[in-house]
């Protein structure tokens, strides 16, 4: 009983400071790419296994940051964020649906 | 602005042709005129994406005519925010008036059809209209904008047109 509740302060806690915690708990990092002026910036980033990458978007338009293979389709509305966490090695080219030539790669090392 | 708002509804269609007539334009235009052609423009757009939406059967059509509606409005709103802190009241002019009676000639005959000759006639003029409005940002509308908040926003229209044009090639290539 009192183990539990400690746990499930310990769970609390960890919620609660999860975005302090978690990179340092897990190693995970995220990785920024700014979606702005109909571009993704940087074009290519670098991710491990468990990273997140975000896209914040600076655009008064929508965009999104869509898989080439499907793997992922992040809606990236006007001024606002969205994220992925990548859970698979490999080269990950991916595209913004609305706008076709936009066009980036997430590569993810294990 | 009501004006404004009664043109942007009774605005139909798109044009066929690829000059706007700018360069007809004796006098450089005013920012209210340049705010009146640039909404004018964007609501033609609009307009010829309702009605390939609801005409279109190819998926990669309805998707950029739907591009096309999402971006324009996102234009048009930003457009219409920087109006109103501006206190520029836009005014209607010879160009804005050409656009118009071009589109207006372009939908006649674009309602006329049907499936794929629609499809390729929608697309076809969605290259031409978008380079002729993006050649007239180049030329005359951003080098004539005063103030600078203004010029700012032509300037992101101008990228995002230009977008929309290499978009519209690229299906244009899909549809042959
Ligand atoms: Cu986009």
């Amino acid at each position: 009983m009192t183990a539990g509740r400690g746990r499930r302060r310990a769970c609390v806690l960890a919620a609660l400071a999860g975005v302090v915690l978690l990179p340092a708990m897990a190693a995970a990092e995220t990785i920024t790419v700014q979606v702005t002026k109909f571009s993704f910036v940087p074009a290519s980033v670098t991710a491990k296994v468990g990273d997140t990458i975000e896209w914040v978007n600076a655009d008064f338009v929508d965009h999104t940051a869509t898989a080439a293979n499907k793997g992922f389709d992040v809606k990236l509305p006007a001024n606002k964020s969205g994220s992925v966490t990548v859970k698979k090695a490999g080269t990950f080219p991916y595209f913004c649906r609305f706008h076709p030539m936009m066009k980036g790669t997430i590569t993810v090392k294990k | 602005m009501n004006t404004l708002k009664r043109l942007g509804i009774g605005l139909a269609g798109l044009m066929l042709t690829t000059t706007l007539g700018l360069a007809a334009e004796a006098t450089k235009p005013t920012d209210p005129e340049i705010a009146h052609i640039a909404y004018t423009a964007d609501n033609i757009d609009i307009q010829a994406a309702e009605h390939a939406v609801k005409v279109s059967k190819n998926k990669a059509v309805q998707d950029f005519a739907r591009d096309m509606i999402r971006d324009h409005e996102a234009v048009n709103k930003q457009a219409l925010a920087l109006l109103a802190k501006l206190k520029v009241e836009p005014k209607d002019n010879a160009t804005s008036q050409a656009l118009v009676n071009q589109a207006d000639a372009t939908q006649a005959h674009l309602a006329t059809l049907k499936g794929a000759a629609f499809d390729k006639a929608y697309v076809d003029n969605e290259v031409a209209y978008h380079h002729a409005v993006n050649t007239a940002l180049e030329t005359t509308l951003i080098p004539a904008a005063q103030n600078a908040e203004l010029k700012d926003l032509l300037t992101t229209g101008l990228q995002i047109f230009k977008g929309h044009e290499d978009h519209a090639r690229m299906v244009a290539g899909e549809l042959k």
